[in-house]
């Protein structure tokens, strides 16, 4: 399948120019996206590490300005960055490659996270996808479905946002489109039986995977997100152990309320992971890099694009080479 | 006033100035201090970087004047500046829609994918109706699976027509063909939903300009979402170069973001906020007051959106009634379950009482938050009439089986009898004061 990047090597420095050009697919696509931040930030500051330097204050707060404009969140950049200020100001001389390498190596082991196979060993296993509006949920889900029925496994749908307008048509637009089974009730009806009924279908008809598209709800609604854990607690009766994950959906071009978002969400349902959509913008993302170190939740997948393929599992290294400037 | 509207930022600063005091005048340098707090502050409601540092250059400036350097309350008039210079970024007031011109008026909304256009254009066309306008709603956006019937079961919703685009048709053919229909049959706005694009896919992009080049819209709205972060500026520059933005719209403000995107669309596009989307009903739509947004941003709360959505909550009749109650003293536990009702339509109850000043103290022993609230009513629903009326009559075997009907204990129910006894006496007490203006005093702090 696509690699969502290819991994740098020794011989092609982080620089524009030498990016390998003929790699195809996701990363390209990516790596479009990126050069047009990059003539976007006129100031220079994608060139940060291009030419060798000593490190002093001011690199360091144009490379602050770059963490932050990721949207990493300003704690973590502080931290990030304090250990080598304070050698700077001991005297010590630091060079900006060495101290792209330091970044480089925190970042990573932020964002190493042990997370489970996928997709989750028991059968039928039936995973959630939730978050606020309009992240990518349902689009998400579809690619999920054709991720996994082209591997060979048995998907299907269940159409549990019953409250948006036409969400139900939309998923029932890709069932048709990737002729995955879809199990549905009518708009307005009880989220919560529309699981009950879809995963009693799943074992009936011995599906593989049950995913689930709930509607999108902002976290901070309490009614909704108690209706969320009941739609949990019906899932674990049908299915033991359902459901098997729990995968929030955020937005790259969000900003520090992703936050809450994880909070939240994470205490109506135990979250096995996250899944950024939206990558294929200018946006980096870089508040799930906060995200999985605050809250221990690996990040799964990452959303490159609006086409059923475009839908990579999450690479840390290509992410934070992303971040780094 | 600012200490209490601005708690965060303002224990920040007290901090901050706390330790310099008792040497008198503040220096140079300890407003620079009180400058890297507000920074802060504003990096972490998402103002992007650089219209950050644009803006505390202004600040200082003002800041370093005699204002703040010889006040004896330096955090607050440090705050107050702030305020006062968000405000000013914001846009002084509220800027109304442009509605001049050969009718049907087109009006084109904008953005990313899953920002809110589709149910932002519905929203604006309940909202121009109920100003008396007749607005036509025009389904543009061909691409994602279902957007057109969305808008179409939107505008069913709302009893307003809508384009019915044939099999194959494009956005720009959409446009073209909705607005000579609107024309023919007498609509004199029409609101177009265009599919969510990103600003650097270049062929979108030219196709969202086609559109506009067809329709020729009075106004072009960029509907952003109020959780973005950094890249709004990108965004809202790029659609800008483009399309020629008019107005923004913010949408899913009634969460919990503080919605400094907004600050930054504004900054590098000088285009006004025009509306506020504040919940997934259509009727969520309000016009945007820069000063709510400012305290918002400030992580202080939106004060005055919640004492109108209060006031706007508050059946007038029910108030009526109610104050009638209060006088004769005739509170009934029935009164005490349509209170309820119409806390519920508040929204989050919890957070409408943080932001209340002082009220939190007062109330402490009434069950305020939501999750009570809805125990609450189930309570009372359990009773018999007989019992609303008349709670006294409410012993034990009762309580057991009001705790049983209502799925709850009879902790509970002793809970929910003890609260309704305090705001009895809570009543009785403003009744003597002098009815319910003051007891809305009371409660908002004004
Ligand atoms: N560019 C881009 N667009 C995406 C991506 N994922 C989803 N989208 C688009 O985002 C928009 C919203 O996606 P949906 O899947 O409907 O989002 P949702 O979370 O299900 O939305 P609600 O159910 O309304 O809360 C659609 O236009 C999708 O095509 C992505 O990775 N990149
Ligand atoms: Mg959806």
């Amino acid at each position: 399948m696509f690699k969502w990047f290819k991994k740098e090597s020794p011989e092609s420095p982080d620089t524009e120019g030498n990016r390998p050009q003929q790699t195809k697919g996701l990363w390209s696509k990516f790596q479009k996206g990126l050069s047009r931040t990059r003539e976007r930030l006129k100031e220079g500051l994608g060139e940060l590490f291009v030419v060798e330097r000593i490190v002093d204050e001011a690199f360091f707060e144009e490379l602050e300005e770059a963490l932050i404009t990721a949207d990493i969140n300003i704690d973590t950049v502080r931290s990030l960055l304090n250990p080598l200020r304070l050698k700077v100001k001991d005297g010590q001389l630091l060079k900006s490659s060495e101290c792209k390498r330091y970044l480089r190596e925190e970042m990573l082991k932020m964002l190493s996270i042990p997370s489970p196979a996928f997709p989750p060993l028991a059968r039928p296993a039936a995973i959630f996808l939730v978050g606020v509006n309009g992240v990518g949920k349902t689009t998400t889900i579809a690619k999920l479905a054709y991720r996994l029925k082209s591997e060979g496994y048995k998907p299907l749908l269940v159409a549990a946002d019953t409250f948006r307008a036409a969400a139900i048509e939309q998923l029932e637009t890709w069932s048709r489109r990737l002729e995955v089974p879809i199990v549905k009730q009518t708009p307005g009806a009880d989220p919560s039986s529309v699981v009950f009924e879809g995963l009693k279908a799943a074992q009936k008809r011995g599906v593989d995977i049950a995913l689930v598209d709930t509607a999108g709800r902002l976290h901070t609604k309490y009614n909704l997100m108690e209706e969320l854990k009941k739609m949990a607690r019906v899932a674990g009766k049908v299915l033991e152990g359902a459901p098997h994950e729990n995968l929030l959906v955020i937005d790259a071009t969000t900003g520090q309320n992703a936050l809450r978002q994880v909070e939240l969400f994470g205490q109506a349902l135990p979250l096995t992971g996250l899944i950024i959509t939206k990558m294929d913008g200018t946006a980096k993302g870089g508040i799930t890099l906060t995200l999985a170190h605050l809250f221990k939740v690996p990040i799964r997948f990452v959303g490159l694009g609006e086409k059923i393929e475009d839908l990579d599992p999450f690479e840390a290294e290509a992410f934070v080479d992303a971040i780094l400037p | 006033m600012y200490c209490i509207l601005f708690e965060n930022l303002s224990e920040r600063l007290e901090d901050t100035f706390k330790r310099i005091r008792g040497r008198g005048k503040l220096t140079p340098k300890d407003v620079e201090r009180g400058l890297r707090e507000v920074r802060l502050a504003l990096l972490e409601a998402d103002v992007n970087f650089r219209v950050v540092k644009d803006f505390i250059n202004r600040v200082k400036e003002r800041a370093l004047g005699a204002e703040v350097m010889e006040s004896l309350t330096p955090a607050q008039q440090l705050i107050k500046i702030v305020h006062e210079e968000l405000i000013k970024t914001l846009g002084e007031k509220a800027v109304a829609l442009d509605l001049s011109g050969p009718k049907p008026i087109p009006i084109l909304l904008v953005g990313l994918q899953g920002s809110g256009k589709t149910t932002s254009a519905a929203k604006l066309a309940l909202f121009l109706r109920k100003k008396g306008r007749r607005p036509f709603l025009v389904p543009a956006d061909t691409y994602r699976p279902a957007a057109i019937d969305q808008l179409q079961t939107l505008a069913r919703q709302i009893n307003i027509p809508c384009y019915n685009p044939a099999q194959g048709e494009t956005p720009v053919e959409i446009v073209k063909k909705a607005l000579a229909e609107a024309k023919a049959q007498g609509y004199d706005v029409a609101i177009i939903d265009t599919a969510g694009r990103l600003h650097i896919d270049d062929q979108m992009m030219a196709e969202v300009e086609e559109i506009k080049k067809a329709v020729a819209p009075r106004e072009v709205l960029l509907v952003a979402d109020a959780m973005t972060g950094q890249d709004a500026v990108n965004i809202a520059k790029s659609f800008h170069e483009k399309v020629g933005l008019t107005g923004v719209i913010l949408t899913k403000v009634e969460g919990d973001a503080r919605g400094g995107a907004a600050l930054s669309i504004r900054a590098v596009t000088g285009c006004p906020i025009k509306f506020l989307g504040t919940g997934e009903k259509l009727n969520a739509l309000e016009v945007f007051h820069p000063d709510r947004l400012a305290s918002r941003i400030l992580g202080m709360g939106d004060v005055l959106s919640l004492i109108e959505k209060a006031q706007e909550a508050f059946d007038l009749k029910k108030a009526q009634e109610l104050h009638d109650k209060l006088k004769k003293e005739a509170f009934t536990l029935e009164d005490l379950r349509d209170q309820i009702r119409q806390m519920k339509r508040l929204g989050s109850l919890e957070q409408i009482l943080k932001m209340i000043p002082g009220l939190g103290n007062k109330l402490k022993d009434i069950p305020f938050d939501e999750r009570e609230i809805v125990k609450m009513e189930a309570i009372i629903n359990s009773m018999t009439p007989q019992e609303r009326r008349y709670p006294k009559i409410i012993n034990a075997s009762r309580k057991r089986r009001i705790a049983k009907g209502s799925g709850t204990s009879v902790q509970d129910v002793n809970r929910l009898l003890k609260s309704y006894e305090e705001m009895r006496r809570l009543f009785k007490r403003v009744r003597k004061k002098g009815g319910l203006q003051a007891l809305a005093r009371s409660l908002f702090g004004r």
